[in-house]
């Protein structure tokens, strides 16, 4: 199944932003990112800056596409965790809802165990959320669709965009 | 899959450059990586074999500025076009919202730039996409080489649905930007149409 696009909105972006600085606090990581399968960045929390956001949810969507090539090679669905531990800092990497990563740095302070636990947790809060999402865009569907801020882009806004 | 999110204001898309081994989809990416100024890209990443050639993708993220409101963003991924990467650029097309075809222009790689896009037909079918369906431009690269496949000889054996079609030099950048700009554009008219 392919979709067209995916669409986060204020509400749902907030509680996601919500579960992220949580996770970061309990997990005491340095911090979290939210990441789509494809490598869009969706959103994070925690000392963000020291990171290259893009770079980073373009790797990790790599290397889980990678492992998941992996696990179905030698028949497993996915490899729904992946650790990667450096000198001081590690990667917890895990899927959410089955199409969204959820990344997390940490280093001495924390400790694996003590991620996971956290993880499970904000995962099922962001669970929730990404079903709320799945039931707006079902509505929308179904009934009077949302207005496109896109539906009126005109040629000329397109052109805009590449002129020098 | 465009990625919209309304509460940043960013539309992201995906583009890929598929095309047979050593044609020229990195020396594209490098090229607009080269003229494209600070505030416009981030960083360039190659996973690359020792050799140089394309291990998994290259990735360059492109910021084209605003519209409607919405900073619009553009990621440029490359596959790896060696025939045994297959399961590497498979995953690759995961998301793809528009596809740049480079075929390489010399009558010796003629074979490998048609079974390319049948390698392409293919994955994109595993995805659920349909390559009809696709925002696609065609990029005939190395037009400078000695003994250079005819333009139309290519076109006919080569052209999938009378998508654009470009001539090019990506070494020296010749229709390096106006391939990406068709792309985008295709992709952007798609975003109207919903």
């Amino acid at each position: 199944m392919s979709l067209a696009r995916m669409e986060v909105y204020e509400e749902e972006f907030r509680h996601l932003e919500g579960s992220l600085r949580r996770l970061r606090l309990d997990a005491n990581a340095k911090a979290v990112f939210l990441i789509d399968r494809n490598g869009q960045h969706i959103a994070a929390a925690g000392d963000t800056d020291q990171f290259d956001s893009t770079s980073l949810a373009s790797l990790t969507a790599g290397n889980v596409a990678a492992t998941d090539g992996l696990a179905k090679l030698i028949g497993e669905s996915e490899f729904s965790v992946l650790f990667h531990e450096g000198q001081r800092d590690h990667i917890h990497i895990s899927i959410v809802a089955r199409r969204a990563i959820l990344l997390v740095i940490f280093d001495e302070r924390s400790s694996l165990g003590l991620v996971r636990l956290r993880v499970k947790r904000a995962s099922t809060e962001m669970e929730g959320v990404f079903e709320q999402m799945d039931q707006k865009s079902e509505v929308g569907a179904q009934g009077e669709p949302e207005p496109s801020p896109f539906s009126e882009i005109t040629d000329e806004d397109i052109d805009a965009l590449f002129s020098e | 899959m465009t990625f919209i999110n309304y509460a940043a204001r960013e539309i992201n898309c995906k583009i890929v450059y598929y095309g047979p081994g050593l044609g020229g989809k990195t020396t594209n990416l490098q090229y607009i990586y080269s003229k494209t100024a600070p505030e416009r890209k981030g960083k360039m990443i190659s996973l690359a074999t020792e050799a140089d050639r394309t291990l998994f993708f290259d990735f360059l993220p492109l910021d084209l500025g605003t519209i409607r409101g919405f900073n619009t963003r553009f990621h440029l991924y490359t596959v790896p076009g060696q025939v045994f990467y297959d399961a590497s650029r498979k995953l690759i097309l995961k998301g793809v919202d528009g596809v740049i075809f480079v075929a390489d222009s010399q009558p010796e790689r003629m074979e490998a730039n048609v079974e390319s896009i049948r390698n392409l037909e293919e994955n994109l079918r595993d995805h659920g996409f349909d390559l009809v369906t696709m925002p696609l431009a065609l990029q005939f690269n190395k037009r400078d080489i000695n003994g250079a496949v005819p333009n139309d000889e290519m076109y006919r054996m080569l052209n999938y649905k009378r998508e654009p079609t470009f001539e090019a030099v990506a070494m020296n950048g010749l229709g390096v930007f106006d391939t990406l700009k068709s792309v985008a554009k295709q992709i952007l008219v798609e975003l109207r149409k919903r």
